[in-house]
């Protein structure tokens, strides 16, 4: 996984509360059986009307949010299906960082697994940056002191858990962290064969 | 300090906690589709990974298959190549696979249970976030996406963090017509899509103790649609009864081993919920949604309401779209609207249980002739069950559509699909923008509410329908 670097971009707002994973990314870009190339069926249905020509109207289709590198969103963000396509088809669009008051357990968890970095923030504050993103302003995200500048002098304040805030930073394969622990997991193996036989017969 | 049912099993799958409550947990199963694995045993040839236990693991092909007859295989070539590529994973790492034409073939969260491969007590995941219906068996079952299906594979743990306790007590006793779909609807509609978020929800009190398995696993089966990581019911007697004898059920002594470990896997007096919700059970009703989302709901009497009334204004804002997206006005009575097709199905309402009410209902009786009603079991067991039972007979002569298993209309990969503006009565879970069909109009209902509104062509009260 590339390392999280604390980078400077303008951010789209799409206005919605509950956005679902069916929203984010289709049930017919789920056929692939790549990571890659899903940004075209990004919010799909918003995007492209029936005949798949553009809806004007909607927000990353307009410039130049088209190549905004954040998000911001309503509550419950990433609510629903368990697809990881989702923040695949995200990430492929180029967006690295998604704000919302909330967002759904399996959506957050799954950023983190591709380098996105999820922010909860309160709901006055997320409608303070959405104003800016309506504007055009660029924010710089920098998830080391865990701050979102916006060119005054009050940057925010983010909370994050410091492993999942570890991992992105370094761009952790966490496979490969668990698999250091080969040892202990065998050895809880071990010990559950004799408390719990019928699970390995 | 007292235990809840959540804190027991989670303790009993530690394999390491760190300070700030990163933990690694021992994941005793593991459920693989086709849809949500491919990403994963690439992940694991890539990195020369092999599969830590492959008997813990089951695969089958649910999402993407046709529910027409499969003697030609699957049309659609993308589909066609995600079954395969499963096929062949499930080779290569030695995995047991139910392939199209096994009869055991059916929907991950159907099959689960009826092979007694869900047992009280376990930790069980799938990349597919309705695995929390095996919490109905009181083990702790939960959704994950690619890369954590990819983490199971290789070390058969996860990296989680605990989550809090949230009790949701149902005490007194359902009027006639009222199904445990009711019960979930209306619980979601109380606590909000979110009200579960960073929560593992324990469903206690009467209503539950007296549901059978089939019922219990549909209420487990929404916990998501409530934000919930994860449901549970104590497993008791009945859950004991339904797992004896199924075949990857312990066997002989293995048995009274498992039954007394699973004797002990309940919440003790006294433990600390972080969330407490009740409801009277006398209350619930028959419940249809109007929106975009579970938690829209109404009951089959009421209309649906008036974004003018609602003062929150994100709200507001949110119902209107809904509003337009479903075609609805404000104030229609709910018995007003019509509808076009329905969907009996899904790991929700695909049981066989599911399959005997809606029998019930529409025995001798015709489906209106403006809609077009398919019933498709969740698994072939189910199937040949109902076919045993002459269900299939009753509800071919009444009109209904009668198909092979899968996930089918209830996330529309395969052909069966709601097309633009149809409106329909579905048995399953989601009612989201797009989800059946893009379009397409889902109201979410129990079995027998659709079976009603099937033969009457709108909804109607189940519990003046004779
Ligand atoms: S039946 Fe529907 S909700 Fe259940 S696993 Fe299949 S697609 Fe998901």
């Amino acid at each position: 996984m590339k390392k999280f670097e604390r980078f400077k971009a303008l951010a789209a707002h799409v206005s919605i509360m509950n956005v679902d994973t069916d929203m984010i990314i289709p049930k017919q870009f789920l056929k692939t059986i790549k990571r890659t190339g899903l940004g075209a069926g990004l919010f799909y249905e918003l995007r492209f009307d029936e005949k798949g020509n553009e809806i004007k109207d909607f927000i990353l289709n307009q410039a130049p949010f088209n190549k905004a590198k954040i998000l911001i969103s309503g509550k419950n963000f990433g609510c629903g299906s368990s697809r990881e396509h989702a923040p695949w088809a995200l990430l492929d669009f180029g967006i690295k960082c998604v704000i919302a008051p909330s967002f759904a357990d399996i959506f957050y968890n799954n950023c983190f697994k591709n380098g996105i970095l999820p922010i909860v923030l309160d709901e006055k504050l997320v409608k303070e940056l959405s104003e800016l993103a309506d504007k055009k302003k660029e924010i710089e995200i920098d998830l080391e002191d865990q701050k979102i500048h916006k060119g005054d002098n009050r940057p925010i304040d983010f909370d994050i858990d410091p492993f999942k805030k570890e991992c992105l930073m370094k761009g952790y394969d966490d496979i490969a962290l668990t698999l250091n622990k080969n040892q202990k997991i065998s050895t809880f193996e071990d010990k559950k064969k004799t408390l719990t036989p019928w699970l390995y017969t | 300090m007292p235990k809840t049912l959540y804190d027991k099993i989670w303790e009993s799958h530690l394999v390491e906690e760190q300070k700030d409550g990163t933990s690694l947990l021992y994941i005793d199963r593991h459920l693989v589709h086709e849809v949500t694995s491919p990403q994963a045993f690439e992940g694991l040839r890539i990195n020369k990974r092999k599969v830590r236990a492959p008997k813990s693991t089951l695969a089958v092909v649910d999402h993407n298959v046709p529910t027409s007859d499969r003697s030609k295989g699957i049309k659609d070539k993308e589909s066609a190549i995600q079954v395969e590529a499963l096929s062949k994973n499930c080779k290569d790492f030695g995995i047991e696979f139910f392939g199209l034409t096994d009869k055991r073939q059916g929907i991950v969260h159907v099959i689960g249970p009826e092979q007694g491969f869900t047992q009280p007590g376990m930790t069980i995941v799938c990349g597919d976030s309705h695995t929390s219906t095996h919490g109905a068996f009181g083990a702790l079952a939960f959704g994950i996406g690619t890369s954590e299906v990819e983490h199971v594979l290789a070390t058969q743990t996860l990296i989680q963090s605990r989550a809090k306790n949230f009790k949701i007590c149902v005490d007194g006793k359902l009027p006639e017509g009222v199904t445990a779909k009711d019960v979930i609807l209306s619980i979601i509609g109380k606590i909000g899509t979110a009200g579960g978020t960073g929560y593992v929800i324990e469903y206690c009190g009467e209503v539950f103790r007296n549901f059978s398995m089939e019922e219990r696993m549909t209420v487990c089966n929404m916990s998501i649609e409530g934000g919930a990581r994860a449901g549970l019911v104590a497993p008791d007697q009945k859950t004991f009864d339904y797992i004896k004898g199924r075949p990857m059920a312990p066997q002989n002594k293995d048995w009274d081993k498992a039954l007394a470990y699973w004797k002990t896997l309940f919440t003790e007096e006294n433990a600390k919920f972080d969330r407490e919700v009740y409801l009277n059970g006398n209350d619930i009703v028959p419940t249809v949604t109007w929106g975009t989302s579970p938690q829209d709901i109404s009951p089959v009497t009421g209309k649906v309401p008036d974004p003018k009334t609602e003062k929150n204004e994100d709200r507001k804002k949110s119902m209107l779209r809904s509003l337009e997206y479903m075609g609805l006005e404000p104030n229609t009575p709910i018995q007003e609207i019509s509808i076009d097709k329905v969907f009996i199905g899904s790991c929700t309402n695909g049981r066989i249980e599911d399959l005997r009410a809606v029998a019930k209902v529409v025995k001798g009786k015709k489906v209106n002739k403006q809609v077009s009603a398919m019933v498709v079991p969740g698994s072939g067991l189910v199937k040949i069950q109902a076919e045993k039972e002459g269900i299939d007979k009753i509800l071919k002569e009444a009109g209904f559509d009668w198909r092979e298993p899968g996930c089918s209309m209830c996330l529309g990969m395969n052909p069966d699909q709601l097309k633009p503006k149809e409106r329909c009565a579905s048995t399953s879970n989601r009612n989201f923008e797009g989800r059946q069909g893009r379009g397409g109009r889902t109201h979410l209902v129990s079995p027998v509410m659709a079976a009603a509104a099937a033969i009457e062509g709108k909804f109607v009260d189940i519990r003046k329908f004779s």
